[in-house]
């Protein structure tokens, strides 16, 4: 079967799933990570184990965002009505990745983490990217988009230098950057690149 | 298995160790992997008798030692230290062992020597992490000969009146707890007397982040993260932070060996 002949019924099987539960399905790693921490299988640090979790879920939120216009455009497979909620999920994971490291791990020592979050670059990187993240997330609505207008798309190009950020931070806090980092690395850049991939008419 | 009946110490701290399942379920030994559960999972199939260690350098009496003659002739102890990693975390632990001096004394160390360099062992077919790149196998570490001869530094055999479990460095590791956990090499192999500062894995791996001494020092920052506080492995979900101590509360015990050193140089 052809990409074309098979993306058509799964586009039609998906035009009939309403966003909520895309948004619903999005809680299910959460609701993942509090039954491992309930149940002890978090692992002996359940600090890192939440925070790394909570960072790992919103990386995969970021990417398989920025995986729907090349789906769309060289597997015929429509989700972009789904984006919004894929984009709002990844900056919900990332908001809790962040309390994560601001009250557990850190204990609310402020200053400390203050002090940290200047000194050190991979936390530079990761706050960066959240800062960035932040008025696309208050822009996801439509009365935004209807206000914006062509600003709204410009703005929200901002997801691109975001999800480079956010990756970055992610090989950086490593101590000898591993071959899952590398593979992370490689999808954000391949995805980035294909949108340089000329359209041709 | 019979229980290990170590001796206790006047070098142990009173506070309460982490559980065995704390200790043999969150390690980092890259040998296993990169996650801290690999080695837990993978270090089961490393075969640890028979064992070995080759001394060699500038010692009287060098040779590759069976692990049964080195032991037969110390005493064990338990000594309950406190671990901190520099990655700033850390634990309790239980360990059993004796001091490396024994060791040393024995075997003879010739007035030359300076400094002792240690070897894990190299055996990609059951350290799955060997296989693969971003660290030059085998591990190596080394210690000062007066830090070696100190009476905290120990060749740790056991933890918890057991056998040292695989994961945590079987069959026999050498533990400094005044300095970052990194420097406490595991499985060791090869121990060379030597007169000059050995090459060390993390060292060469990163020298801005990890020197040679790796004292624990809450006033020296590692390049990405403060060494000022730590979290303490097993004290819970909101525990927080507490502070590290100079030499990780060692610092009766070893700040004279450091005398004149700038700490923030030799870091």
């Amino acid at each position: 079967m052809s990409m074309a002949g098979l993306s058509t019924p799964i586009n039609g099987a998906l035009r009939r799933v309403p966003s909520w539960v895309v948004y619903l399905a999005g809680l299910i790693p959460l609701a993942w990570v509090v039954y491992l921490t309930f149940t002890g299988g978090i692992g002996v640090d359940p600090v890192k184990g939440i925070e790394h979790r909570l960072g790992k879920i919103a990386l995969w939120f970021l990417v398989g965002g920025l995986a729907i216009t090349p789906a769309r455009r060289w597997l015929g497979l429509n989700l972009i009505r789904y984006r919004r909620a894929i984009g709002l999920l990844a900056f919900f994971y990332i908001a809790l990745h962040l309390s994560a490291w601001a009250v557990l791990d850190m204990g609310m020592l402020w200053s400390q983490a203050l002090a940290d979050l200047v000194k050190r670059r991979y936390l530079l990187l990761g706050i960066s990217a959240f800062i960035l993240l932040i008025p696309l997330a208050a822009t996801s609505n439509n009365a935004s988009i209807r206000k914006l207008g062509r600003n709204w798309r410009r703005l929200h190009w901002l997801v691109y230098p975001a999800v480079m950020l956010g990756v970055v931070h992610y090989l950086l806090q490593m101590k000898v950057i591993s071959t899952e980092g590398w593979l992370w690395l490689t999808a954000v850049l391949a995805l980035l690149g294909l949108r340089l991939v000329p359209r041709s008419r | 298995l019979a229980k290990i009946n170590a001796a206790p110490s006047k070098y142990s701290t009173d506070a309460a160790p982490n559980t065995l399942k704390d200790i043999t379920n969150y390690n980092n030994f890259y040998e296993f992997g990169w996650d801290k559960t690999d080695p837990a999972a993978h270090a089961g199939q490393l075969v640890t008798d028979p064992w070995s260690i080759e001394i060699d350098g500038m010692v009287d009496k060098p040779g590759n030692y069976a692990l049964d003659d080195i032991l037969k002739p110390v005493t064990l102890e338990q000594r309950i230290y406190r671990f901190r990693c520099v990655e700033a975390w850390s634990m309790v632990v239980p360990w059993i062992g004796f001091e490396l001096a024994d060791l040393l004394n024995r075997v003879g160390v010739q007035p030359g020597a300076k400094y002792v360099a240690m070897q894990t062992l190299l055996r990609p077919s059951q350290m799955p992490g060997q296989k693969q790149g971003g660290i030059d196998w085998p591990y190596v570490e080394g210690l000062r000969i007066d830090e070696a001869m100190n009476p905290l530094t120990i060749l740790a055999t056991g933890l918890y009146d057991e056998e040292m479990p695989n994961q945590n460095g079987a069959p026999i590791r050498l533990i400094v707890p005044w300095k970052y956990g990194f420097k406490s090499i595991k499985s060791i192999v090869k121990i060379s007397l030597t007169d000059k500062m050995p090459r060390t894995t993390w060292n060469q791996l990163q020298p801005r982040e990890y020197g040679f001494y790796a004292n624990v020092n809450p006033k020296v920052d590692h390049p990405r993260w403060s060494q000022a506080t730590e979290r303490r492995v097993g004290a819970g979900l909101f525990a927080g932070r507490e502070p590290t101590l100079m030499f990780n509360g060692y610092e009766d015990e070893v700040a004279s060996l450091y005398t004149g050193m700038d700490l923030r140089k030799n870091y």
